[in-house]
């Protein structure tokens, strides 16, 4: 995973609200066996709208994406979050996500930014007005900035660690395979198993 | 002081605990479908891992497959890809997987319950939201991302942060004719999509315990549509002899069940945040927007945005009201419905099937629309024939389908048209999720069966 210590680009403003990931990239998408090329999936339904803000000119080089409330409901694919990054989007900013997606994003290196409502709606203010203003959100300093704002953001110091030596975990968690060894030794024989397959 | 269920679960699995770090959690089982899971195995290949338990591990084949001609090769060749995918990594990792044609393919989460591999007190998981469902035996199931699949396969375990619990209490019983869908429903009407946020849920009360296991599936698959991470109820008696006789139910029952037995919320334990329903006044419900919290009982009208007091939720109304195709005021009853959906991993298990055949038998559905009945998984299907159902269903003129995920979220062919409306079993009514421009109320079976002969939003009682 690549390291995330802290990014600069212009926004994108989606206000919306319980934007799912059904919406994110619908089903019809999923049928790929690699990580890339879902940037053709993504909000693929309001694409075809000349007024979505992703077709907007202002808009098409956006990297740090502002969203609504209840960013991410719904399916856990996480195809959702490859496609915003094959997109090219390296953060989301919104008041409320859905805690797999979140979770997913997290994991896979993508910056979600949790801030007030009342600090995206003034984002989006700022981006609307001049949708070149950048953005710099910043992993360092736990910090999203913008024009002469900053805003504090709240993030646990393992998950920040983690994405700024871009760690992998599941590497980190074999380190630990003799408490995982250690554990089964004393799992109940009852628990059930796949295999062998009984009919 | 005591613990809750969840709290007893979770600590019963936690293979590492460190300041500062999420707990390394051990799961007991990972479900596996064709989506979520080429990425992860492909991550495996790449960094020479193996699968830790392929004994903890099972596949099936659900979301992406055909519902007709199921043993002709699939039509679409990036489907057929995503198929083979699955079948070849479930082989050179030796993990058992049930395809289509077997006799026990189907949904992911009517196999595990089926099949007896969903237990009390395990840890459950699966690249899929609905692993929820499988909380109904008092487990502690979710969903996961296909990053987290990996991880498991490789270790099975998963680094996770606490969730925080949360207690339904539903108290009271349940009119004729309203289902545990209907109580699902109204919980999420009354807390919000992100009501559950953050939380593992405990559904809990007299009209909880009254519900039958496939009803408390019901209602724990659609916890993650309210937001929470899982949600789960105390085993009971109920529970124990579902599990009683099915293929993997524990060799030593006895002793199994003296473990199970102390699977409850202590008498002096708190929960985070608690909530009460009144089982009483319950209704059926039926939704009318686009995400599962816009729900109203079905004698209910369509709302009026303006009437909605927070800003966010009314522009979300109206742009609900503007996809749906819908005029506020106008009765829920008076919406004219083109496709019925029965099935799913919220309503395709045997009971589901049933309620709908016993309001459908010797009658025919309206000639406007079409009706298609998608069993849960093969066995339901099987069982369903053995008791007379497929008849039933299509003698009435509905279309008798294979087993799968189907119309639920339209990734094969069963999809509805641009400005359909369908009323629908599932667990989503998102903008397209049953197809592109379609539209969805998701209903219970009595209702989708009742607004099948009716031609609109109907419930048994209006027959
Ligand atoms: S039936 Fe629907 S909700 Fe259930 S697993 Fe399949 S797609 Fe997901």
């Amino acid at each position: 995973m690549e390291k995330f210590i802290k990014h600069t680009g212009s926004g994108v403003p989606l206000r919306r609200s319980n934007v799912d990931t059904d919406q994110i990239i619908p089903a019809v998408y999923l049928k790929r066996v690699t990580r890339d090329g879902f940037e053709d999936g993504l909000f693929s339904a309001w694409r075809s709208d000349p007024e979505f803000v992703l077709n907007k000119d202002e808009y098409k080089n956006g990297t740090v994406l502002v969203a609504g409330p209840e960013f991410g409901t719904g399916s856990s694919r996480e195809h959702a979050v490859w496609a915003l990054q094959n997109y090219g989007f390296k953060a989301v900013i919104s008041s409320r996500f859905a805690d797999i997606f979140r979770g997913n994003s997290l994991k896979g290196g993508l910056l979600t930014v949790i801030l007030p409502q009342e600090s995206v709606e003034a984002i989006w203010q700022a981006i609307e007005r001049d949708p070149s203003t950048s953005i710099t959100v910043d992993l360092e300093s736990r910090t999203v900035s913008y024009t002469d704002v900053t805003l504090p953001f709240e993030l646990d110091n393992y998950t920040r660690w983690r994405l700024m030596e871009g760690l992998d975990d599941i590497g980190l968690t074999l380190k630990h395979t003799a408490s995982i060894d250690a554990f089964e030794a004393k799992r109940e024989s009852y628990k059930p198993t796949t295999l062998p397959i009984r009919i | 002081m005591g613990k809750t269920l969840a709290e007893k679960i979770w600590e019963d699995h936690i293979v590492r605990q460190a300041d500062g770090e999420p707990d390394l959690l051990y799961i007991d089982l990972q479900l596996i479908h064709e989506v979520t899971s080429a990425q992860a195995f492909d991550g495996l290949r790449l960094a020479a891992r193996k699968v830790r338990r392929p004994d903890l591990t099972i596949a099936t084949e659900d979301h992406n497959t055909p519902t007709l001609d199921i043993l002709k090769p699939i039509a679409d060749p990036v489907s057929r890809l995503q198929i083979d995918t699955l079948r070849n990594n479930a082989k050179e990792f030796g993990i058992r997987i049930h395809s289509l044609g077997d006799a026990d393919q189907g949904v992911v989460h009517v196999v595990g319950p089926q099949l007896g591999i969903t237990q009390p007190g395990m840890t459950i998981v699966c690249g899929d939201s609905h692993t929820s469902t499988h909380g109904a035996f008092g487990a502690i199931a979710f969903g996961i991302g296909t990053s987290e699949v990996e991880h498991v396969l490789a270790t099975q375990t998963l680094p996770s942060n606490r969730p925080k619990t949360m207690a339904i209490n539903v108290e009271g019983t349940l009119k004729t004719g309203v289902t545990a869908k209907d109580v699902i429903l109204a919980i999420i009407a009354q807390i919000g999509t992100g009501g559950g946020q953050g939380y593992i849920i405990e559904y809990r009360g007299s009209a909880i315990r009254e519900l039958s296991m496939e009803g408390r599936m019901t209602v724990c698959n659609m916890s993650i549509e309210a937001g929470a991470r899982a949600g789960l109820i105390a085993p009971d008696q109920k529970t124990f002899d579902y599990i009683a006789g099915k293929p993997h139910a524990p060799e030593d029952f006895a002793e199994a069940q003296r473990y199970w037995q102390t699977l409850f919320t202590d008498s002096d334990a708190t929960f985070d945040h608690e909530i009460t329903l009144d089982a009483n006044n319950l209704e059926p419900f039926v939704t009318w927007g686009t995400n599962p919290g816009q729900g109203l009982p079905l004698n209910a009208s369509v709302p009026n945005p303006a009437d909605i007091a927070d800003v966010e939720e009314r522009g979300a109304a109206e742009r609900a009201l503007t996809y749906m195709g819908l005029t506020a005021g106008t009765p829920l009853k008076k919406i004219a419905i083109d496709t019925v959906f029965l099935g799913s991993c919220t309503n395709g298990r045997i009971e589901d099937l049933r309620a709908a055949a016993s309001i459908l038998e010797g009658k025919k559905i309206a000639s406007t629309l079409r009706m298609l009945v998608v069993p849960g998984s093969e066995r339901v299907r099987q069982q369903a024939m053995k008791e007379g159902l497929d008849k039933v269903f299509l003698d009435a003129g509905a279309e008798w389908r294979n087993a799968g995920c189907s119309m639920c979220l339209g990734m094969n062919p069963d999809q509805l048209a641009v400005g359909e409306r369908a009323a629908s079993t599932s667990n989503r009514n998102f903008e397209g999720r049953q197809g592109k421009g379609g539209r969805t109320h998701l209903v219970s079976p009595l209702v989708a069966a009742a607004t099948a002969i009716r031609g609109t939003l109907s419930s048994p009682a209006d027959l």
